[in-house]
């Protein structure tokens, strides 16, 4: 089978993230980007899926600016065997992305995508559930397992309770959740050979999809800082502050 | 306009989320309808007709509404959804797995895990990991919504009087089946629904040790949550997960104990009313937003804290 991976560039995620002082957006001269990690785990299912001889060929996709080259490389590096890359500098919200990746999945016809299910910045958690929809293909979200067969997946489910497993007809579309695996280390020498690997570019009017946005953003802005409190010396302590200072227990 | 709520439950109770969501709807309008899909899920639908300030309770049950199949469900809300300006869900599991397909369908943005309504088109909402809040217009004709729980209190489950209606089902997708469900047993109370919750961390070492937290989390009537670290070790299951990607919670009071507070375990509790910690390592990040910190091994500072409420509780 065909595995389609979606992969965003993001703001690392040990990154403070600071709004910028016209509340205009957020600070990223000089910050240090990488892949979600919610996408490096989709890679490494896909990556996975294929050691097992369940997966023929893996496509990495990323949409946004140039240097989101950098992260389909990053995937070619962990084992994905080609990249497209859907470029434009304008803002992608993830109705866009859904309706880029949908043309591209008519065009490339994988039997499974894979990506994460949430950006680490918009922490949106809807560009695969809306794939999905637009597609008519089932879902199984905040994956923790996923089981391939010939025609169907089984993917069990991080949910509020617990776990839930389902079954799904294939074509169909997985969110990974973070308990799916660890993502594998890229050495060097797959990183030299992911840069011969092909990577196509293409525009958003290329695949005749409308990106522009929904959503306006008005501001943004750092919600109330919380003020470190007191240090108490023992246990008895800080009992005591709870119930009389504090009135929680 | 009228305004629709998703209901959350499990065929046989209303989730408190969906009363969250009701009172976000308030804000909007006061024609606020609920959707209760489900099967055999009438006593749900009395319970929700009672939920104060709801107007109408739509129920569609069917066998293959019963797990709440994300891709059966988000039909039947589309083909429902003329007439409406806004339809919510509460941003728990179940609404963010279903209502994005819905904002598909109908070709309109979701507004996620709105934390303030400023006007009927204007939102507020957490992005990266609440570090920053962003407010965002819809210039969509249908307002997509899925509404965070700890930012809206929850409307009266009692003093309503909702017509009841049957609406009929949308077809079986037919494309997804439900197998089965582990779900965590626990008398405790739910983590997003708790007055006071302790946490731990990778500091605890093991899941075995997790049982100091539960006799104290049982002598204050309170849920137990995790960090992620502490989740991913395997000590604990993975619907205790607090932050970022987890569950947002914002008790009464959090007792976090052996939690450094990496900024994505922050982000689901910093709203918390009063924080308390406790860790060994006194430059752990986690003092800098607590009330009350204790630098102190846990394993001597847990069962000494069980033993003061032993007597706090004897003091009367």
């Amino acid at each position: 089978m065909k595995i389609l991976v979606a992969v965003k560039r993001v703001i690392d995620y040990n990154v403070k993230v600071r709004a910028k002082a016209d509340g205009s957006g957020v600070e990223t001269a000089n910050v240090k980007m990488s892949m979600n990690p919610f996408d490096e785990i989709a890679v490494e299912e896909a990556v996975r899926l294929q050691e097992a001889g369940k997966a023929r060929e893996i496509v990495a996709v990323s949409l946004g600016v140039a240097a989101c080259q950098d992260t389909i490389r990053t995937a070619l590096a962990m084992g994905a065997d080609r990249g497209i890359l859907v470029e434009t500098d304008a803002e992608l919200q993830p109705l866009a992305v859904a309706k880029l990746l949908k043309a591209i999945v008519e065009k490339e016809k994988p039997d499974l995508v894979i990506l994460g299910k949430q950006a680490i910045d918009d922490d949106a958690n809807q560009t695969g559930q809306m794939l999905a929809a637009l597609l008519g293909w089932p879902q199984g979200t905040f994956a923790s397992k996923v089981e391939v067969g010939d025609s169907a997946a089984t993917v069990t489910r991080e949910v509020d309770g617990g776990l839930e497993t389902v079954a799904l007809k294939l074509p169909a579309l997985v969110s990974t959740d973070l308990r799916l695996n660890e993502p594998r280390f890229v050495k060097l020498p797959n990183i030299m050979k992911a840069k011969k690997k092909p990577l196509d570019v293409l525009k958003p009017a290329d695949l005749g999809v409308d990106v522009t946005p929904r959503l306006a953003t008005l501001k943004v802005q750092e919600p109330p800082k919380r003020q470190a409190g007191i240090k108490v010396d023992t246990v008895a302590s800080l009992v005591d502050k709870l119930h009389k200072e504090a009135h929680v227990i | 306009m009228s305004i629709l709520v998703i209901a959350e439950h499990d065929n046989a109770v209303l989730k408190a989320a969906t009363l969250n969501a009701v009172t976000a709807a308030a804000q909007l309008g006061d024609d606020i309808h609920v959707l209760v899909a489900g099967h055999g899920c009438a006593a749900v639908a009395q319970a929700t007709a009672q939920v104060a300030g709801v107007k109408k309770v739509l129920v569609a049950d069917a066998s293959h509404y019963a797990n709440q199949l994300a891709e059966n469900v988000a039909a039947l809300v589309v083909g429902l959804a003329g007439g409406y300006s806004h339809i919510l869900a509460p941003a728990t599991a179940a609404g963010k797995n279903m209502l994005p397909r819905v904002a598909a369908f109908l070709d309109v943005a979701q507004i996620s895990d709105i934390i303030k309504v400023e006007s009927a088109d204007t939102f507020v909402r957490p992005i990266y990991a609440g570090n920053v809040l962003a407010t965002v217009r819809s210039s969509d004709p249908v307002k997509v919504i899925t509404v965070r729980g700890t930012a809206f209190p929850g409307a009266a489950a009692t003093g309503g009087s909702a017509s009841v209606e049957t609406v009929a089902p949308a077809a079986d997708a037919g494309v997804s089946s439900f197998v089965g469900q582990q779900l965590t047993k626990s008398d405790r109370p739910e983590l997003t629904a708790a007055r006071i919750i302790i946490s731990g961390g990778r500091g605890m070492g093991n899941g075995e040790n997790f049982k100091l937290l539960e006799d104290v989390a049982d002598k204050l009537g309170a849920a137990v949550g995790a960090s992620r670290a502490a989740v991913d070790a395997g000590f604990v299951p993975n619907d205790y997960q607090v932050g970022q990607t987890g569950k947002v919670v914002a008790p009464e009071l959090y007792i976090a104990v052996g939690i450094s507070g990496a900024i994505q375990h922050l982000a689901g509790m910093k709203d918390s009313k009063v924080i308390a910690a406790i860790n060994k390592d006194e430059e752990a990040p986690i003092f800098q937003v607590a009330d009350y910190g204790l630098v102190a091994d846990l394993f001597v500072a847990v069962p000494e804290l069980s033993k003061e409420l032993d007597k706090l509780k004897a003091a009367g």
